[in-house]
């Protein structure tokens, strides 16, 4: 106990470099990769805050010259009904193809059979289907199956397609759980789904956060399926209503840039809430071991 | 034989919703509470004028079928490029909307007409006597086989040259009624030689149409009317002579161009001409909207006169309204294309949209200086079809001189040029065809 | 050496399987029949659809009206697609910007997750760790807009070698101003066109200039920029999941902090390593969004991508015989690349 106590403060005083200067250092690179991710986004956001008449290329380093909200407040006006739409959609979505993707991943790594590896390969090469060439059976397909111009059509289209994805985060995070766990579960009589339920759903949180984020935003930020899956103006995702803010031939972009940093809200609370889980998952991965 | 039935049935239709048109002398289509139900319209128009041109039309739609509701599918994007699949894949899957945009000629006649997406309209243009306000050279782009399949709702002239007019004014050029193409070089190396900073021609091509659409024009200038329309309909062919020569000036052209043109979209080419880091700028008129939009005074912070050489043309660019096949909503449609082919629907368009209205007989006064001139040219110039813009060429052509015009932007090699546009008229055949 | 080899064994015993390979044991066939539901559904979705694909690609299909008859030569399609300059440029793009993409990613992207691993109880981590990943809840289609705006040779960061004196300096030597054209420039750089020449006789009379397009530079950075805060979040979950045991049986071996992450850390994280890699095949091979806000098909088609190819057969063209012909090449592209990266790394397991 007093060595793992003593252990941990080591961990802590000495980052690489293992002094001052690498803290310093770490701090330096931190701070230029932080002006590197933020220089879009200040762009972004500086002129999404102009009014239509002072957004412009020349000026685009200014700082607006009047704090009235400019594109902002258009941009929420517009994004707003159908924001609910894409957590309808969103929402569902990634959690189902989370749980199956749970699922697959543990028997793919853990109850492995003859053709499995095999199988797993197939499953994955879906990953690369090109969307645009597979529109027109798609359509058909939601048609016969009575779910063409819904949402749940919308939601079992990115479930499926988010399939190969998840199962392969979860098989290769699984990969890092010992098979001792299992194999010590089985001789206490635990079955191929108690083993899921008690053992694995557990110290899987970092993988279920990783899968949780890729899957949100892909699925929140995705416009062909939404726009080609669902007519109805009043029920499509928030991606279209983006890509409205932008007309033919004329584009306001003050409002364009607000909206994507509008639209992309509740992406990052959905970040901020789960990303907190890598440092709980740290603990729950010192326990278990 | 489904057709003749819907042909039918649009007869019946028209005749009972727009019978007393002529009778009413401010050609207000009459009001009908009788239709009811949704109509989809399927358009590219989402933000600033254009939305609210389109909700001008909805105004007037709803003046005259109260009892109808209109449902505004939209989808934005480029001149419609992510609306195509959508548009594509619902009217393969035997999903269409009411209605949608389309573009006159091939856009209308080999995507939509030849797949028998839509059914021909030509009773209502004669119930509502549009054959007799509506130009020939237009109303031919929208026949075939002389049945008609679209309802315009306003034009855009195409071969607008638009530019700086301080910068001109400071180096003692004025430009007249017309500019050939040697004035403008001329014009152009003045500025080189006085103005080093100041590029003369602005270019956007981020995408890529704006620059075939400079390509085009050029065509038009160098060849004129005639010879223009004769590489549509194969008489000219694309490695002749003139071709050539029009090629080698479009080349001339770009070396006038900004440098950042990749860079920019075509209306920050605009924003670069308001503010005098380049000259001038082939485009269509919807660069009118921009110049308002900034605040600019015509004939004094810029002018425009039409590209070099293309005076006497009118390159037309306009949007239409069709007819479904399979419309679940027909009555409500036959409405809705009723009201936007009427003079009063296109004086309230027209005027937000920056365009004139498709017909001779609109209110001048609502319109402002350069609408009068561009009216002028509409009435007495040749009509002629943009490739760029979908009328004069299928999609495949168009496609292929768009990927040959990006590798000429770069390489200039006119006789490759030459031979990628001959490939792709071989390719599609359309001269065979014929519109 | 000796210090080490006791880590190296905790890790081998964590990332060995001992997968239940007897015959058939009931629990497999369990095991089989809950994945059958997945595997039905991908069945239809990708194999079907793909089927459908291909077909259209050897059919007559080439304008608004469908036509399912069968082309002759049945592979003609593909002819005319392989002879097509701009598919040609594709192909080179698409491999030129995978490579420098996922180099890229794959860099930043650890690199960041170490920073992060080795001071999570640091002040303002969390602040760092969200903003790092914030450009990728971004829209691409407004995030391409953005760059498009930072890197235009007139307004965007070359502003900077004017601020900073670059220009000056230069000029002072009598040397031309930096301004470089970024996604505009056409250029094509380390040709080997000529070199080619000895090989394949007339590779150095090729259109297509082998090499590396500038103008791809800026759009890898652009896509960087966008996924390396993802690859850092896959391997922040990696990292998180490695018990401190391991590292600490390491650290009382008396490796450095460097050594750990080195020999033991990012072995172990091997799986999580190939699962950025596929992600970042999949949105390299399929990008579209972001290069179309950004730089279209660039000038000579220097930034443009088979994706874009599509789309602009399929829906603009309205060839879908020859859009469907360029998808199918794509998925053979990925097939080649990933079905022998993954047994490789499967038949380690």
């Amino acid at each position: 106990m007093a060595a793992q106590a003593r252990l941990a403060d080591s961990h802590e005083s000495s980052p690489i470099g293992g002094s001052r200067i690498g803290k310093v250092l770490t701090i330096i690179v931190l701070l230029m990769a932080l002006v590197f991710y933020m220089t879009p986004v200040f762009i972004m956001v500086n002129n999404g805050l102009k009014d239509a008449t002072n957004v412009s290329l020349s000026t685009m380093w200014n700082l607006p010259e009047t704090w009235t909200g400019g594109g902002f407040v258009e941009a929420w006006d517009k994004l707003r009904p159908n924001m609910i739409n894409s957590i309808i959609m969103a929402l569902p979505a990634t959690i189902i193809s989370a749980l199956l993707g749970a699922i697959n991943g543990y028997l793919f790594s853990k109850w492995k059979f003859k053709g499995s590896d095999t199988l797993f390969t197939i499953m994955l090469f879906g990953f690369f289907i090109p969307y645009q060439s597979v529109l027109f059976p798609m359509v058909r397909f939601l048609q016969e199956i009575g779910l063409y111009g819904t949402t749940a059509g919308l939601v079992l289209v990115h479930v499926v397609y988010g399939l190969p994805v998840t199962t392969l985060i979860f098989r290769n995070f699984y990969a890092n759980v010992p098979t001792e766990l299992v194999e010590a579960a089985r001789v206490d009589g635990a079955g191929l789904v108690k083993i899921f339920t008690r053992i694995m759903m557990p110290v899987s949180i970092p993988a279920f956060v990783v899968v949780g984020i890729f899957q949100f935003t892909n699925i929140w930020n995705d416009f062909l399926f939404g726009v080609i899956v669902v007519q109805n103006p009043d029920a499509q995702p928030v991606t279209i209503a983006l890509n409205n803010l932008s007309g033919s031939f004329s584009v306001d972009w003050n409002v364009v840039m607000a909206g994507a940093i509008v639209a992309a809200l509740p992406t990052i609370l959905v970040y901020v809430f789960l990303s907190r889980y890598f440092v709980r998952g740290l603990l729950a991965g010192s326990v278990k071991g | 034989m489904k057709t003749k039935i819907l042909l039918l049935l649009i007869v019946l239709l028209a005749a009972l919703a727009v019978g007393a048109v002529n009778a009413q002398d401010d050609g207000m289509v009459p009001v009908d509470e009788s239709v009811t139900g949704d109509l989809e319209v399927f358009s590219w128009w989402t933000s600033g004028g254009e939305a609210a041109a389109l909700q001008a039309l909805f105004d007037s739609y709803a003046a005259s079928f109260p009892n109808a509701n209109i449902v505004n599918a939209t989808v934005a994007g480029g001149g419609g490029s992510a609306a195509r699949p959508v548009l594509q894949t619902r009217l393969a899957g035997g999903d269409p909307p009411d209605t949608w945009q389309v573009h006159p000629g091939w856009e209308l006649l080999g995507q939509y007409v030849d797949p028998e997406y839509v059914v021909p309209i030509n009773d209502l243009y004669e119930e509502m006597g549009w054959n007799d306000v509506v130009p020939e050279q237009l109303r031919d782009m929208m026949t075939r086989d002389g049945n008609i399949y679209l309802v315009l709702a306003g034009v855009h002239r195409g071969n607008g040259f638009w530019y700086n007019k301080p910068i001109l004014d400071e180096l003692g050029v004025t430009i007249g009624e017309t500019l050939s193409v040697d004035e403008f070089i001329a014009i152009a190396d003045q500025i080189v030689a006085e103005m080093p900073d100041v590029a003369p021609l602005c270019v956007g091509d981020s995408g890529i149409w704006a620059t075939a659409q400079l390509f085009e024009n050029t065509l038009l200038g160098v060849l004129g009317p005639e010879g223009y329309r004769g590489l549509w309909d194969g008489s000219v062919s694309f490695d002749s002579d003139e071709v050539k020569q029009a090629m080698t000036v479009y080349g001339q052209m770009l070396d006038y161009q900004n440098s950042d043109h990749a860079a920019l979209s075509w209306d920050q080419a605009v924003d670069a001409l308001m503010e005098g880091r380049c000259v001038f700028n082939s485009m269509g008129d919807w660069a009118y909207g921009e110049f308002v939009a900034a605040g600019m005074e015509d004939n004094v912070d810029f002018g425009w006169v039409s590209h070099p050489g293309t005076a006497g043309s009118f390159m037309v660019v306009a949007d239409g309204f069709v007819m479904a096949n399979g419309a679940p909503n027909e009555a409500a449609n036959a409405g809705w294309l009723s009201v936007i082919g009427s003079r009063p629907a296109q004086e309230a368009f027209n005027p937000l949209k920056g365009s004139i209205c498709a017909r001779t007989d609109c209110d001048r006064e609502l319109f402002g200086p350069y609408h009068n001139w561009s009216m002028d040219s509409f009435s007495a110039d040749e009509l002629v079809a943009s490739v760029v813009h979908g009328t004069a060429a299928p999609a495949d052509f168009q496609q292929a001189m768009n990927d040959a015009v990006t590798l000429f932007v770069v390489d200039r090699d006119v006789d490759a040029f030459a031979a990628a546009l001959v490939d792709a008229v071989a390719a599609s055949g359309f001269t065979e065809a014929g519109m | 050496m000796a210090q080490t080899s006791f880590a190296n064994e905790t890790v081998l015993r964590a990332v060995t399987e001992k997968p239940l390979r007897q015959k058939w044991h009931p629990e497999q066939i369990q095991s089989f029949l809950f994945l059958l539901p997945s595997m039905l559904a991908i069945i239809i979705f990708v194999y079907v659809f793909i089927a459908v694909t291909f077909y259209i690609s050897l059919s007559n299909w080439r304008t608004a009206v469908q036509d399912w008859t069968l082309r002759e030569p049945l592979f003609a399609t593909y002819g005319d697609l392989f002879n097509n300059t701009r598919f040609q440029i594709d192909l080179r793009n698409t491999i030129v910007f995978t490579l420098l993409f996922i180099l890229l990613a794959v860099l930043l992207g650890l690199m960041l997750a170490i920073l992060l691993d080795q001071n999570r109880k640091m002040f303002g981590i969390p602040l760092f760790r969200n903003a790092f990943l914030f450009p990728y809840a971004l829209s691409f289609i407004v995030t391409g807009v953005a760059w498009r705006w930072i890197f235009n040779p007139e307004t965007g960061i070359n502003l900077f070698f004017e601020i900073f004196g670059v220009n000056a300096l230069l000029a002072s030597q009598g040397l031309d101003p930096l301004k470089p054209g970024w996604a505009t420039d056409p250029s094509v750089v380390l040709q080997v066109n000529d070199a080619l020449n000895v090989i394949i006789p007339g590779a150095s009379d090729w259109r297509v200039a082998l090499g590396i397009p500038v103008a791809l530079i800026p759009v890898a950075i652009a896509a960087t920029w966008q996924l390396s805060g993802f690859v850092m979040a896959m391997y922040l979950g990696g990292m998180t999941s490695i018990s401190q045991e391991v590292r600490e049986a390491a650290r009382i071996d008396g490796a450095s902090e460097w050594q750990v992450y080195r020999h033991v850390i990012i072995p172990m994280l091997n799986p999580v390593t190939i699962s950025v890699v596929v992600i970042l095949l999949h949105t390299s091979f399929k990008i579209f969004d972001l290069v179309i806000s950004m730089a279209g098909s660039g000038p000579g088609f220097a930034t443009d991508m088979p994706a874009i190819f599509v789309f602009d057969q399929m829906f603009k063209g309205t060839k879908p015989n020859l859009g469907t012909a360029a998808s199918i090449i794509m998925l053979l592209m990925v097939a080649v690349i990933i079905i022998p990266y993954l047994r490789s790394q499967t038949r380690e397991d």
